[in-house]
């Protein structure tokens, strides 16, 4: 690990003002994927500026009637908070599915949305990779890519997005609350995180020197008619090949409203709003799932090693969905798919 | 690039609570608390296995919850209460996880079993365990290359057990020999 000064700060206002007047400092907070990094060399910070004694640690309640999640409560905090296990039970379950307890004690919110791609090359600082040294090529287009993505992907970058939290997120709506130098601002997920395109180095919309400092829920609703449906190579402690968050509003018997969000497939958390519509007015059934199904997936392209994804993701989308529309979510701790 | 060509930064004091006792020690910014505990202390029960997180053989407790302190700086823990398995239990005085992973027979080489028993631990005062499935999934982020999987389960669902029903003995030093 290369060696860098370190200072912690006390208020927000003075760890952003560090952060945003050096280009080699970061903010660290869990430290569970940066410090990882730092070892392998891929991340090679001057300076850390410690962010853990500052005072993000709350849930709070929203006029709105939803929740306002610190950014430094721990992911272990939030998913067995009595108001997110009650509300927001999918949010729950997602982050349950994610790595170890261990992590999850240790890593925190804003830290879960910042965690960087698990693609072996780019933890390989031996290797090109454009994400880690822009221009220098992707080796994982023509090599091992049974993780890689099969939908947004660019030329220049096939890395996914490692968080199953974040997948939840997405289906939730939630909002991103940052500051920086130039003051607060809000993000709505679907915009915080980008697909690599040109620039894969970029995981996300933020600016050097803007901090998360909170991520807010909107009113709560689904109830149990939720999912969150992980596949991955061993039954535990491993990033997803494909998961799906799904919840379903019913309108008597058809479905009224649905949110459908993809993990393991795209740089990003995948959403396509246009498949969620389809599913309005319909009954719940293989038919309905599987267009819905087709929909999100459309212009899905292997890379070799990940062809199997593509149906994978079919085949669990509409799992997901008649998981979500039955109220009997995927149990984290039991690995009998319902 | 600039930052490859900067000197090393100075060693920074760092006050460390472990075990109950105060350390003063001065160390890089870049130490871990695992090689700080391990190099520094000479506490070395907590292992080294991968130092990438993923295999929990370096589990310690910081203010009660378990985490992998191959993944903590040692400078962030400044004035946190450390826990290790040297201050988990002693030969003399087992805790109950210890003489349970004896009477089942939970390990084989034993590189493993220090972060499982903080692990362990750390799962039981969470609450979250209520019965081997649950403990095989919040133990996923203990790995025994031995494979003592099932009598590691067995060990600490009878502890848990134990403390759920008071009545029940929980296990000894004398259960052990």
């Amino acid at each position: 690990m290369m060696n860098f000064s370190y200072t912690r700060a006390t208020t927000v206002g003075d760890a952003i003002e560090a952060v945003a007047g050096d280009p080699h400092a970061r903010f660290i907070a869990g430290g569970t994927n940066l410090v990882d990094l730092m070892k392998y060399d891929v991340e090679r910070p001057g300076r850390l500026v410690d962010i853990t004694r500052l005072p993000l640690k709350d849930i709070e309640d929203t006029a709105e009637g939803g929740l306002k999640i610190g950014a430094l409560v721990p992911n272990s905090d939030l998913a067995y908070d009595t108001r997110i296990e009650r509300d927001y039970p999918l949010l729950a379950s997602a982050i349950l599915a994610g790595a170890s307890a261990q992590l999850r004690n240790a890593a925190t919110t804003g830290g879960n949305l910042l965690q960087r791609t698990r693609c072996y090359y780019f933890y390989d600082a031996g290797v090109p990779c454009n994400k880690r040294e822009p221009g220098s090529g992707c080796p994982a287009k023509t090599g091992v890519n049974r993780i890689h993505a099969i939908l947004g992907a660019s030329d220049s970058c096939i890395a996914t997005h490692p968080s199953d939290m974040c997948v939840a997120l997405a289906a939730l709506g939630a909002t991103v609350h940052v500051e920086g130098p130039d003051g607060a601002r809000t993000i709505s997920f679907e915009d915080f995180h980008r697909l690599p395109g040109d620039s894969p180095e970029k995981d996300n919309t933020l600016a050097h020197g803007e901090m998360v400092t909170a991520v807010e829920l909107p009113a709560p609703r689904f109830g149990k008619k939720h999912t969150y449906l992980k596949l991955r190579d061993r039954l535990s402690y491993a990033f997803a090949l494909v998961s799906v968050a799904a919840a379903v509003e019913l309108d008597g018997d058809v479905v009224g409203e649905a949110r459908i969000a993809l993990g393991g497939v795209a740089h990003k958390p995948w959403r396509v709003p246009e498949a969620e519509a389809l599913l309005k007015g319909k009954l719940p059934s293989s038919s309905a799932f599987e267009e819905a199904a087709d929909r999100l997936l459309k212009g899905a392209a292997g890379h070799g090693e990940n062809d199997f994804k593509i149906e994978l993701a079919r085949r669990a989308v509409v799992r997901a969905l008649f998981q979500a529309a039955a109220g009997t979510p995927q149990v984290q701790s039991s690995k009998i798919v319902n | 690039m600039p930052q490859d060509a900067r000197s090393a930064p100075e060693p920074v004091a760092v006050t460390l609570s472990v075990n109950g006792e105060t350390h003063s020690v001065e160390i890089p910014p870049s130490a871990t608390l695992l090689d700080v505990l391990r190099e520094r202390l000479h506490l070395t029960g907590s292992k080294k296995g991968c130092d990438q997180g993923q295999c929990g053989a370096c589990t310690v407790l910081i203010d009660g919850r378990r985490v992998n302190s191959c993944l903590q700086l040692a400078v962030m823990n400044d004035g946190r209460e450390i826990t290790t398995i040297e201050g988990i239990g002693t030969p003399e005085h087992l805790h109950p996880l210890q003489a349970a992973f004896v009477t089942h027979d939970a390990f084989q080489c034993g590189y493993c079993t220090p972060g499982q028993i903080c692990s362990a631990v750390g799962m039981l005062d969470e609450g979250h365990a209520h019965g081997p499935e649950e403990i095989r999934e919040l133990m996923s982020g203990n790995l025994c290359r031995c494979g003592a999987y099932t009598n590691i389960v067995e060990a600490i669902e009878e502890v848990r057990r134990a403390r759920e029903a008071p009545t029940l003995k929980a296990p000894t030093l004398e259960a052990a020999e």
